[in-house]
């Protein structure tokens, strides 16, 4: 049994099909790229499968179970914008994550936190857009989780700080965890991905393995995806 | 050390090409422990397992051996080292002579350039 089977997904919203008979299979052990343009469906496929929205149609299972309090427990979510109480500190926050999840490494947390400088007694409306980005994913990467659900990890922070999220995410890695990460920034993930899977107008079009993609098509999994969604 | 890959080709097979160099140029030693695998995908910033994918790879080629518990070292066997050191050299002659006779040298030409490129370094 693959940790995530996607069979005939659909999402309807008023006028709009944003998963159109989504198929998707995804095993333990990987680091899976999510990628499509702005608007694709990335963000409506990750919020089915952390419970968020129902689908209008198929089924999602992950490890097993349909989402919702069981499999909550077993996976870890970065939304795409800030979903914490911003008056919050982080040391506050750090409380929040131990009580709600069993699985919290506080100590891993606070290392990270002490590695990427973030005040511990600030709160969090108080700091920039990015450090909240990078308070957000320790709390989320310092979960030992099955699933890391992680919607444009990169997006707002620094190539430094970048670098140090997708080194964070090589560490992190464990043969019975499985990391999604969906992104448009695809030359700064490529390398750190198992799998590629592209998601066009809420359909998947491609789903292969990065080193594939290379030996097949001589292009970067970046290349390719400027060719597959060519304006 | 930086690690840097070129796009369309494997990323495998690029780790083999850079561990070779270093394995060749005693960067890392005959003998010496390797990182390990998360230790050296960080260092690269690739996925562990095309990391390990190029290790094995690595192995079958006899340039790396891996003992169960204590982890991966650099082959000692001379024979396969100097192997190695061959097999480059080829690899640079090739390359070297398809450029030159690019540019319209004959064999005998090339052969005497380096002759005296070789003078001019004494």
């Amino acid at each position: 049994m693959a940790r995530i089977e996607i069979n005939g997904l659909t999402k309807e919203f008023t006028g709009l099909t944003a998963l159109d008979s989504v198929d998707l299979s995804l095993e333990k052990g990987q680091i899976v790229g999510l990628l499509g343009p702005n608007g694709s469906g990335k963000t409506t496929l990750i919020k089915i499968l952390n419970g968020l929205l129902k689908p209008t149609a198929g089924t999602v299972l992950i490890n097993n179970m349909t989402p919702g309090i069981g499999t909550k427990k077993a996976v870890a979510f970065l939304p795409d914008r800030n979903a914490l109480p911003e008056y919050m500190t982080t040391d506050q926050l750090l409380e929040l994550y131990q009580d709600f999840f069993e699985d919290f490494n506080r100590e891993k947390a606070e290392a990270m936190i002490a590695d990427l400088g973030i005040s511990t007694s600030q709160q969090m409306k108080k700091m920039s857009k990015g450090t909240k980005e990078k308070l957000q994913l320790c709390l989320v990467m310092a979960r030992e989780a099955d699933v890391y659900l992680l919607d444009e990890p990169i997006g707002g922070v620094d190539p430094a700080t970048r670098d140090y999220i997708l080194r964070t995410i090589i560490s992190n890695y464990n043969e019975d965890a499985l990391v999604i990460i969906a992104t448009h920034l695809i030359s700064d993930v490529e390398s750190v991905l198992d799998d590629v899977v592209f998601i066009k107008e809420g359909r998947v079009v491609l789903h292969k393995p990065a080193e594939t993609i290379r030996e097949e098509t001589g292009e970067s999994v970046d290349q390719l995806f400027r060719e597959v969604f060519r304006c | 050390m930086d690690w840097k890959f070129r796009n369309g080709i494997p990323i495998y097979l690029q780790i083999i090409d850079e561990m070779t160099m270093r394995i060749a140029s005693g960067a890392y030693k005959p003998g010496e422990k390797l990182p390990s695998v998360r230790d050296l995908s960080m260092e690269a910033g690739v996925n562990p397992n095309t990391m390990q994918k190029a290790m094995a790879e690595l192995e079958r080629k006899k340039l790396v051996f891996s003992e169960r518990t204590s982890g991966r070292f650099v082959t000692e066997d001379e024979s396969v080292l100097k192997e190695l050191h061959e097999e480059l050299a080829k690899k640079y002659f090739a390359e070297l002579s398809e450029k030159l006779t690019k540019i319209g040298m004959t064999g005998e030409e090339i052969a005497e350039a380096i002759r005296s490129w070789l003078e001019e370094l004494r």
